[in-house]
């Protein structure tokens, strides 16, 4: 049931509009971070509004919709903000990623290719990859408009000659379409691969941040690299204990406090999938007893 | 033994069944109505409007009672409400010279035409504990007087006769309007006083409190502080002239501050601004003693590097609403860039230990 004391998807028709025009500037320009005047939502800045926003702003009546949170649909965020939209908007919602048309996420890109048919809008708490080097927004702004990126090249040297390897494991730099270096939002870097020449639209939004950025279909993105240390998108070398996927990303999960623990697709829509098709894991056989416990 | 993490919606929906049940409390203490806070809490209600951004005490006042006293948390339904109102147009600027001043006073003269009004205040209370007020039924009674007559001129405007005060430039532009548009550095004075405006009481107390302790001090005197009620006049397009729509209580500071000149000014004093919704007297001043610190360039001064001269640190730090919700979304789950981070670590130790074993067997 749609709550009818708000607009379709709770943001008037007018905010939108202003989201749908930085939304169109973003691809544009893939990877410029474009400034919109982003709203107070009922949800706490840093808990996704940014996303919320966006999404509210791509949501047509007809859209199902997927929300993930560290690739899970059942993390409390992404129950809150899936039940916002149900109340707000009415639209269709669904767990399994080749059904939704809009997915919203948090820190992780589904396993499951995405499709020419697939919006996937990103939360984005930091959107300036440079920030962390230059706290100040008025130089950050300077160096992306004279394409000044030796900083995060000096940094990432740094990490090389420091720790023998690039010491970024999540919200690894990339390069959209050889011109903006850009934040992909916190995803493992094992997610980065799937940005490049991705069919589906991408959108990131930073609700406290006020900034809209955004990756067209088929888009280069390339991650930062030097040619003798080439980008590695590395996961724990295990498979899945419950479906046995060796291709997915992994949670770590404590079984014990003696040093017990079993690693888990982080992607809960794909690991029931897998298993639902007759995958099994090595501990896949325990987690049934404990769900039946 | 793994058990799946499922159940969050059930999880969800019994913490705030539990929530409510919180914030009643003891049903057998008589439950708080919206109105009491309206009237017992009502400089709580004030900071919530000011940091709110809404001139409504009710809704303040609902806003206080539903966030279990959490002030922040009570300017955040605030904020969240107006986000959603339509805008019908803007009002005339309030003319603060003709405020029914319930406190005015002046640091900076020992008399001055209106008087020195000290109004309610706590500042010369003993602050001892009243356990009086701990027995109910007690309804006390001030004495009272006739309002003085006529409006009670700005102490400032004394100054500006003799030229010893800067005279502020006029403008005619309209401001820029920070909960329309994104914040754009450098920022216009008008779009500055906006964020200290609905800043963070505490926030600006402190950067406020660290200017006169020497990060850019500029000798603050209390030119002026008003309290009182101010009419709020909107021009009705169908009737082509300003009509009064309302009245609002507002706290204005007027800070003096010592200037030596500078190459191309002669010394005089200068300025600083606060104006605040209601009796929110700490938060006037510390913003004016912080609109006056972030004036540095335009004053010609110099760059002390202190906190409060800067402008981008101080505008994009102000908000609470925005502070409190970054601060707290890292309780949200980050199990995925802690594994990332865990799996590197590991390697990075593995790498560092296979080195160290190598470098002990030459």
């Amino acid at each position: 049931m749609t709550d009818q004391a708000y607009n379709f998807a709770y943001l008037d028709e007018q905010t939108k509009r202003m989201i749908r025009r930085a939304i169109l500037k973003g691809l544009a320009v893939p990877g410029y971070q474009v400034p919109f005047a982003s709203r107070e939502m009922p949800m706490p800045y840093g808990w996704g509004t940014g996303g919320v926003q966006v999404s509210a702003a791509t949501l047509t009546p007809e859209d199902t919709f997927k929300v993930i949170d560290q690739g899970a649909d059942d993390t409390t965020n992404a129950v809150s903000i899936r039940k916002f939209f149900e109340k707000t908007a009415g639209v269709k919602t669904t767990e399994e990623t080749e059904k939704a048309t809009v997915i919203q996420t948090r820190h992780r890109i589904p396993e499951t290719p995405l499709s020419e048919d697939q919006v996937l809008v990103y939360q984005v708490p930091i959107p300036e990859p440079l920030r962390f080097l230059e706290p100040r927004e008025t130089e950050t702004r300077k160096m992306h408009s004279l394409e000044e990126y030796g900083l995060m090249h000096v940094k990432l040297y740094e990490d090389i000659s420091q720790h023998g390897a690039i010491a970024t494991s999540y919200a690894y730099p990339v390069k959209a379409e050889g011109r903006y270096v850009m934040d992909p939002s916190p995803i493992p870097k094992f997610d980065n691969p799937k940005m490049a020449d991705c069919p589906a639209i991408q959108l990131f939004g930073a609700g406290r941040e006020q900034r809209i950025y955004a990756l067209p279909p088929y888009c280069q993105v390339v991650s930062l690299d030097f040619e003798d240390h080439p980008f590695d998108p590395s996961k724990a070398e295990h498979p899945c204990n419950l479906c046995g996927a060796e291709d997915s990303y992994l949670d770590e999960v404590i079984t014990d406090d003696a040093g017990g623990r079993m690693f888990v697709c982080s992607d809960t829509d794909y690991c029931r999938a897998r298993r639902e098709a007759g995958h099994v894991g090595a501990q896949a056989a325990a987690m049934e007893e404990g769900a039946n416990a | 033994m793994y058990v799946a993490v499922k159940g969050g919606e059930r999880a969800i929906d019994n913490a705030h069944a539990w929530l409510a049940e919180e914030r009643r409390g003891d049903t057998s203490v008589a439950e708080l109505s919206v109105a009491q806070i309206r009237e017992q809490l009502s400089l709580a209600v004030n900071r919530v409007m000011a940091e709110g951004s809404l001139y409504d005490p009710d809704l303040a006042a609902l806003a206080i009672k539903q966030a279990r006293g959490d002030l922040i948390e009570a300017i955040f339904l605030i904020r969240a409400y107006r986000t959603t109102l339509p805008r019908l147009g803007a009002s005339q600027p309030v003319e603060t010279a003709e405020m029914a001043c319930d406190r005015r006073v002046s640091a900076t003269f020992k008399d001055a035409p209106g008087g020195q009004v000290l109004g309610p205040t706590f500042d010369y209370t003993h602050r001892l504990l009243d356990f009086k007020l701990a027995a109910e039924g007690e309804a006390p009674q001030a004495p009272e007087a006739e309002p003085g007559a006529g409006a009670t001129p700005h102490i400032t405007a004394f100054l500006n006769r003799e030229g010893l005060i800067q005279t502020e430039p006029n403008c005619d532009d309209m401001p820029p309007d920070l909960t329309r548009e994104p914040m754009e550095l450098p920022a216009d004075r008008a779009l500055r006083l906006q964020a200290l405006s609905r800043g963070d009481e505490g926030f600006l107390l402190s950067l406020a409190y660290s200017t006169q302790r020497g990060y850019a001090r500029n000798h603050a005197f209390v030119g002026e502080l008003r309290i009182g009620a101010v009419a709020v006049e909107m021009e009705v397009p169908e009737l082509g002239f300003a009509i009064e729509i309302g009245e609002i209580t507002l706290t204005e500071c007027e800070t003096v501050n010592q200037f030596t000149g500078s190459k191309t000014e002669p010394a005089q004093f200068t300025r600083g601004y606060g104006l605040v919704f209601g009796q929110t007297e700490r938060k006037a001043i510390s913003m004016a003693l912080v609109d006056r610190a972030l004036r540095w360039k335009e004053l010609g001064e110099e760059d002390q590097g202190a906190p409060a001269q800067d402008e981008e640190f101080v505008l994009m730090h102000a908000d609470n609403i925005q502070a409190t919700g970054f601060l707290e979304h890292i309780k949200l789950p980050h199990y995925v860039d802690f594994q990332s981070e865990l799996e590197l670590v590991r390697k990075l130790r593995r790498e560092a230990e296979a080195t160290s074993m190598l470098e002990a067997a030459e």
